[in-house]
């Protein structure tokens, strides 16, 4: 199987993070329970997984780093944790469903007003509208570092800079980002980020987190074990484990901490140089078949390695179980959870093909991959 | 049983806390050792970090160095 469905989870990982899960599995206690071997070994793979991810955002400390499930799990952290009924909160017409569902519920319940910076048909944003949006009841900006359907990225600095300038909280969804692009949580003005674990940091499913800049107090969404102050009735009110109730999945953090150090072994700017070619050599591949349209902002190489494309009228969940099924080809068909994107794009109807690389495809993948979208693309 | 000896006892606020405290002593050879924090101190449970008593100046200038997460610092039979 070819597989370019790395914008969902990536399947190929690097052989050491298979190899530290393992090695977890075998040698693991429970972090903060006791202080035999087997729990320190435990406190010790997952304080060095968080030294790691601090670094590779930029973050204050350690001990800002908490982990999660997964990004969904993270962003509904930190939009109910700090975002209060009758507040008004920015987003944007990019985002994910783990960044609007839990904004409309909050609408729904909370009268929390929204307002989203509209995409054009390139999925593009014009970043004055940030400023345009704002009210003297605006809390928060929200914000992907880039979409999931189009691979156009955000300017997170230049956001942050908006949000700061305005004292506003500011919340980003790293989840297609995190490990291939430079995040700097102090000079991108960022308080929480939200990553997953299993894309492009390549550790397994169920990891994820949230890095959180100093003075930003979340309200735990859930409260109960923690290995320390067992007889305290409220939950410890220090990071991490204010927001870390219950045993910690100590052995995905080990894989996500080897996932981390492969990428620091062997450069974030080598990694997307790579994705990023190979995404180019796709794009350049399929844009002179007359019937394919391709969706995003190509103006610019510096772009997640993501393409997005329909062919002729057809249905892209056919597409894409034709190129599973002839082919074997893995990509993505449908909504990709993105629901507002897909509409600025006008493709709610027919949804769209994704495909999306990572550092394990090769040059040779991509060229079978643009020849089955070809021949697809030349019986229509 | 071991038979119990002064020593110096430091507690954190958090487990990533002692930790931290854990690994800096590792890497500059800091004597020392995470145990269960013994009951005379808390009731609860937790870890903290035990060296020998004469240590005592030396893990409190790095503490307050390296700006460690210290709770509480102790000297008891431990």
């Amino acid at each position: 199987m070819i597989y370019l469905d790395n914008a969902a989870t990536t399947l190929h990982k690097p052989k050491e993070v298979t190899a530290a899960v393992v090695k977890a599995m075998t040698q693991m206690g429970n972090s903060a329970r006791g202080a035999h071997k087997g729990t320190l070994t435990a406190g010790r793979i997952i304080y060095d997984t968080r030294e790691k991810l601090c670094r590779l955002f930029h973050g204050p400390g350690p001990e800002n780093i908490v982990f999660t499930l997964n990004s969904t799990e993270a962003l509904n952290m930190a939009i109910n944790g700090l975002i209060h009924p009758k507040d008004h909160v920015i987003s944007t017409d990019l985002e994910h469903n783990s960044v609007l569902r839990p904004l409309y519920r909050l609408n729904k319940e909370q009268e929390v007003e929204l307002s989203f910076v509209a995409a054009d048909k390139t999925g593009c944003m014009d970043y004055n509208d940030f400023e345009k949006l704002i009210r003297p009841e605006t809390t928060a900006i929200v914000c992907t570092h880039g979409s999931n359907l189009t691979g156009n990225l955000v300017d997170i600095k230049k956001v942050g800079r908006i949000a700061k300038e305005h004292n506003l909280l500011f919340i980003v969804d790293a989840s297609q980002t995190a490990g291939v692009f430079p995040i700097d949580m102090e000079s991108m003005n960022i308080d929480v980020l939200c990553f997953t674990g299993h894309k492009s940091l390549y550790g397994p499913q169920g990891t994820g987190g949230m890095c959180i800049s100093k003075d930003v107090i979340i309200r735990p969404m859930k409260v109960g074990g923690s290995g320390i102050k067992t007889y305290e009735k409220e939950h410890p009110a220090d990071l991490p484990v204010r927001l870390e109730a219950g045993t910690l999945n100590g052995h995905g953090i080990a894989g996500l901490g080897a996932g981390v150090d492969f990428i620091l072994r062997t450069s974030m700017d080598q990694i997307r140089e790579k994705e990023q070619a190979l995404s180019k050599r796709f794009y350049e591949g399929i844009y002179p078949l007359s019937n394919v349209t391709i969706y995003g902002d190509y103006s610019t190489n510096n772009r997640a390695p993501i393409v997005a494309f329909n062919i002729g009228d057809y249905d892209s969940a056919q597409v894409s179980d034709e190129l599973a099924e002839v082919y074997d080809i893995a990509s993505r068909p449908g909504g990709h959870c993105a629901p507002r994107m897909h509409e600025a794009l006008g493709t709610k109807e027919q949804g769209a093909v994704r495909f999306s690389f990572s550092w394990f495809n090769t040059e040779e993948e991509v060229d079978q991959a643009m020849k089955a979208v070809s021949s697809i693309a030349l019986e229509g | 049983m071991r038979k119990k000896e002064l020593s110096f006892l430091v507690t954190f606020h958090t487990t990533t806390g002692a930790m931290a405290m854990e690994k800096y002593c590792h890497e500059h050879g800091v004597m020392g050792r995470l145990i269960p924090v013994p009951r005379e101190i808390t009731a609860g449970c937790g870890m903290a970090w035990k060296a020998p008593i004469e240590k005592k100046e030396e893990i409190q200038l790095l503490i307050q160095k390296e700006k460690m997460d210290a709770d509480g610092e102790y000297e008891i039979e431990c």
